[in-house]
């Protein structure tokens, strides 16, 4: 039962028909894992922290940068060369108390993603390059878990949710990561900094609905938003690709690939 | 006093709107369908909005007593899920 205190804090999901006190408890037991702690990943954070989902994990090798302030709000510019994990973990202890918080300060790479994912309900991937946005969606596939997809550059951002067996996954849509260096990263090319506030909230949003079991994913489709343009399109996706080469009929992907990364993506 | 078959009882007079619901909703939502709640729950707001408000989730009204102290007590029927 909740205490008076719970009540209050959460008394504007619990109000809600489609949360209740049964919705909120699934959000205390829901475990969600983060992959990146930057733009995507800070308000994911922040907000399934707000909204007391029980345990996030967060994955991050990195240290604040003052170039990162931009964007990644989990941050202060007194956290600057912090662990990334350790200062977002701050935050969001600071903001819920009813969270546990597991940081894993660690780049993730094929030895150690599928150990990383194993214990969590939901992923989010808040990562920022092409590597391990195929890595992460090729780890969900066989381990069966969900997750969001997000990338944001400049003035746009995307993202998709794969469930499986229900509808594509990342690489039925994207066959392979572009060559390196054909595609900007956001170093290179510039963010705008509320991207991540709209994506990565969406992110939330998708993690949330899919712990509480109510209204639809954005599963089969992709979502694109152009800020400039101030356009949102969902496309509709092959709802299912057979000769995907992971979660196709006879996947010819059967181990990890760490791709090679652009060489500007390295510290 | 009761004339109904109380299942469960919740007293709401130590929290203020909108929380009064949200402890009556907490309670309701873990009962059955045909159970009744007994609800105690002060004049004013509380009065004005919880019932109306378990009434809008698809619960049944049963019955408002005025206690006489400032208080009152109400009885709900869950609806159904």
């Amino acid at each position: 039962m909740f205490s008076n205190e719970q009540l209050e804090r959460y008394s504007r999901h619990i109000i809600l028909k489609e949360v209740g006190v049964k919705g909120q408890k699934k959000l205390l037991e829901g475990k969600v894992l983060i992959i990146g702690a930057g733009g995507l990943g800070a308000p994911v954070a922040m907000y399934l922290a707000a909204a007391g989902v029980g345990t996030i994990g967060i994955v991050d090798a990195d240290e604040v940068d003052l170039s990162n302030l931009q964007r990644q709000v989990i941050h202060t510019t007194s956290d600057v060369g912090k662990a990334k994990v350790q200062s977002a973990k701050e935050t969001m202890e600071a903001i819920n108390p009813d969270v546990k918080v597991i940081t894993y300060r660690e780049f993730v790479d094929s030895t150690n993603i599928l150990d990383l994912i194993k214990d969590y309900d939901f992923i989010i991937d808040g990562t920022d390059n092409f590597p391990t946005k195929f890595l992460i969606n090729d780890a969900c596939v066989m381990a069966k878990k969900p997750f969001s997809h997000a990338g944001i550059i400049r003035f746009r951002g995307q993202l998709m949710t794969y469930v499986p067996g229900q509808g594509p996954c990342y690489r039925c849509v994207f066959k392979n990561p572009p060559p390196k260096d054909a595609v900007p990263t956001c170093k290179q090319a510039g963010v705008i900094g509320a991207m991540g506030g709209v994506i990565g909230s969406l992110q939330a949003m998708e993690a949330v609905k899919y712990l509480i079991g109510k209204g639809d994913l954005l599963t089969g489709k992709l979502l694109t938003y152009d800020a400039l343009k101030m356009e949102f399109h969902t496309v509709k996706l092959p709802q299912h690709v057979k000769d995907c080469p992971i979660c196709g009929e006879n996947p010819t992907i059967t181990e990890l690939i760490d791709y090679e990364q652009a060489e500007c993506d390295m510290k | 006093m009761a004339d109904f078959n109380v299942t469960e009882k919740v007293d709401i007079t130590d929290v203020v709107c909108p929380i009064t619901f949200v402890k009556a909703k907490a309670v309701i939502e873990e009962l059955e369908t045909g159970d009744i709640l007994e609800i105690l729950l002060n004049d004013g707001e509380p009065v004005q909005n919880v019932p109306r408000s378990l009434k809008d989730e698809g619960h049944k009204i049963l019955k408002l007593d005025d206690n006489g102290n400032g208080t009152y007590t109400l009885y709900v029927e869950k609806g159904e899920e």
